[in-house]
């Protein structure tokens, strides 16, 4: 077996660039598989972690027919009684032009209630978040984020400045703490943005009304999402006689199951496609020994006149062409690395990296050597079949 | 030790058949030195792969050591070929990407002899053949005399019961042919039996007993 490793090393080595075209084929399918898959792997893991930063003890609740009882502010008032019920939020927005002195931009205006802010982690930096007096009175003020701050008044420190909206005047009672780590702060990084009470986003706009479409619901303090889940579905079938189409639940749990089975749907889908790359310098590798075979057709009589059977002749070039495609696969691996090592340097910056997804490696080195075996298998069954004396004589 | 009973080998060549070999007879006993002489196409090639196990008859028996091989298998052949047959070949049939050392080694690795043993053969098949400071030299830095030897010893580094020579001196000069042939009568002397084929009776002459053939028939030539 070393005897017959080091005559393929020695056959390879002495036709290296023949071997290394050869090679290219599979060097170029590793590199696919294991750059991809990498790829993707290492962007789902820092999406999967974003949508888990968002906080996995919330709800989102769509009601899409009322059936004559709206849930309105007071509804979500009575439902936080629940023990099982942590807060509840609507989540309502609107868009409508923002103007301060002579700047004028479209702004996203949220129709919140206290339960808002500590519901979607929004920290509030100067100032104070909307109270119960301002939704029971329609107040016009507002809350806006640092960034929105910065970008219409000029400043951060604007309290008490007032923001024009659709030409309604808001005073502005707080800053929020610019949010960039959820998914939901990055998306909005540089959207301009404004909190208003919910009763007063309803004069604003003429599709919010009394009736919630949209709310979120979170878990109490210590509380599990699931019970909250299981008595929002009871509280929501009541309400909507027994009708389960009548609303939707979504949890960021559901969120994240979604995202990893396109993540796997995606990391199968490029796999396959690198792996027909590999197949096809599979191919090319049996290209190339079939070629060698016919090379060598008079060693391979020599061979045979001295004693080799037809194992031995098998074995060899099967072992030459797994050799042949083990390294193109190590070469292949390596590069991989080097690639996903220059490409983690450039995308540093987004917070991404990619590193070498040592299960997709496996994958790759069990392909090649299955590739070198398969591909391998018809020439040197080809090379060990050939009769002595007709290999003995061919070519002179 | 080679016995050889109505020994016949057919060819299709096109809608004819050709007896390249036809009811031959041959017997050689151990310690011989036959010479096998004939013209080219007269079925010394044939009579060569058969009594080399490289191929089989269509009908008669071969008995090599007292065992017929008709029966055997291409991977028992092989078995043959290697233990009881050391082939010289006209052309050397050297590997090229293989040392000297290398190609003398080969039938040891299939024997699976191992390697010290393997190492000390080598060196000894060598010093037989007066080639050991050319051990470590591919064939194509060698002559064609010193291939020769290099094929000798490959020949005899598993100590065969016979040793086959088609046409070794077929490509060399003179001075060379004396060379080798001196060899061959060295390895004679030591008690080896030797089968040589040749078309050359000034070399046929210098084994003990001579084998014509002609039209796939072998007969006697008295010395």
């Amino acid at each position: 077996m070393i005897q017959a490793f080091k005559m393929a090393m020695k056959s390879i080595s002495g036709n290296k660039f023949r071997a290394f075209l050869t090679m290219l084929g599979i060097i170029i399918g590793v590199m696919a598989l294991v750059i991809l898959v990498s790829l993707v792997s290492g962007a789902t893991g820092t999406v999967t972690d974003t949508i888990s930063s968002l906080g996995s003890n919330l709800l989102s609740i769509t009601v899409s027919d009322d059936k004559g009882k709206p849930v309105t502010l007071d509804t979500l008032d009575e439902w936080m009684e629940d023990p099982r019920i942590g807060l509840a939020a609507p989540s309502a927005t609107a868009s409508a032009t923002g103007k301060y002195g002579s700047t004028t931009k479209t702004v996203t205006v949220y129709g919140a209630t206290p339960a808002y802010a500590p519901i979607n982690d929004q920290t509030v930096l100067l100032g104070r978040f909307l109270n119960q007096a301002d939704v029971e009175n329609h107040t016009n003020v507002c809350v806006i984020p640092e960034k929105t701050a910065e970008d219409m008044i000029g400043y951060t420190d604007c309290l008490g400045e007032e923001l024009a909206l659709n030409g309604v005047k808001y005073t502005v009672v707080g800053v929020l703490k610019d949010d960039d780590e959820s998914l939901a702060g990055i998306l909005t990084k540089n959207s301009m943005m404004a909190y208003i009470p919910y009763t007063s986003l309803m004069r604003l706009s003429s599709t919010v009304s009394s009736g919630i479409a949209s709310f979120s619901v979170s878990a109490p303090e210590g509380g599990s999402l699931n019970t909250t889940e299981n008595a929002m579905e009871e509280l929501l079938l009541e309400r909507f006689r027994e009708d389960e189409d009548a609303y939707s639940i979504l949890s960021q749990d559901m969120l994240e199951d979604a995202m990893t089975s396109v993540t796997a749907i995606l990391t199968v889908l490029l796999g396959g496609i690198a792996a027909i790359s590999l197949v096809v310098g599979g191919i090319g590798i049996m290209n190339i020994m079939l070629v060698t075979v016919t090379e060598r057709t008079r060693e391979i009589g020599i061979r045979k006149a001295i004693g080799a059977g037809r194992g031995v002749i098998l074995q060899q070039f099967l072992l030459e062409s797994v050799v042949l495609c083990m390294i193109g696969c190590a070469i292949g691996v390596f590069l991989s690395w080097v690639v996903l090592r220059v490409i983690s340097v450039m995308v540093a910056s987004m917070g991404l990296s990619f590193g070498l997804e040592w299960g997709v490696v496996v994958i790759a080195v069990a392909f090649c050597f299955a590739i070198g075996v398969i591909f391998g298998l018809y020439p040197a069954n080809k090379a060990a079949k050939l009769p002595p004396i007709e290999a003995l004589h061919y070519g002179g | 030790m080679i016995d050889l009973k109505d020994i016949s080998r057919v060819y299709q060549v096109g809608s004819e058949r050709v007896y390249a070999l036809n009811k031959a007879n041959l017997h050689i006993s151990p310690g011989e030195f036959v010479s096998i002489i004939g013209p080219s196409g007269s079925g010394k090639s044939t009579l060569m792969n058969i009594v080399g196990c490289l191929d089989v008859a269509d009908s008669g028996t071969y008995l090599l050591d007292g065992t017929p091989i008709e029966d055997y298998t291409e991977n028992e052949l092989a078995r043959i070929r290697n233990r009881k047959i050391g082939f010289v070949f006209q052309s050397f049939n050297l590997i090229s990407k293989l040392t000297a050392e290398e190609n003398v080694e080969l039938p040891l690795i299939y024997q699976k002899v191992p390697r010290s043993e393997r190492k000390e053969r080598v060196e000894a098949a060598l010093a037989r053949v007066n080639l050991q400071k050319r051990a470590g030299h591919l064939p194509t830095e060698l002559s064609g005399g010193q291939q020769q030897r290099v094929a000798i010893a490959r020949a005899i580094v598993t100590r065969p019961s016979l040793i086959l020579a088609d046409e070794p001196t077929g490509n060399l000069d003179s001075k060379t042919t004396i060379e080798i042939m001196d060899i061959f009568h060295e390895l004679h002397d030591g008690g080896n039996t030797i089968v040589l084929i040749t078309h050359d009776d000034e070399v046929a002459k210098q084994a003990s007993r001579i084998v014509r053939i002609k039209d796939g028939k072998l007969t006697e030539v008295d010395t």
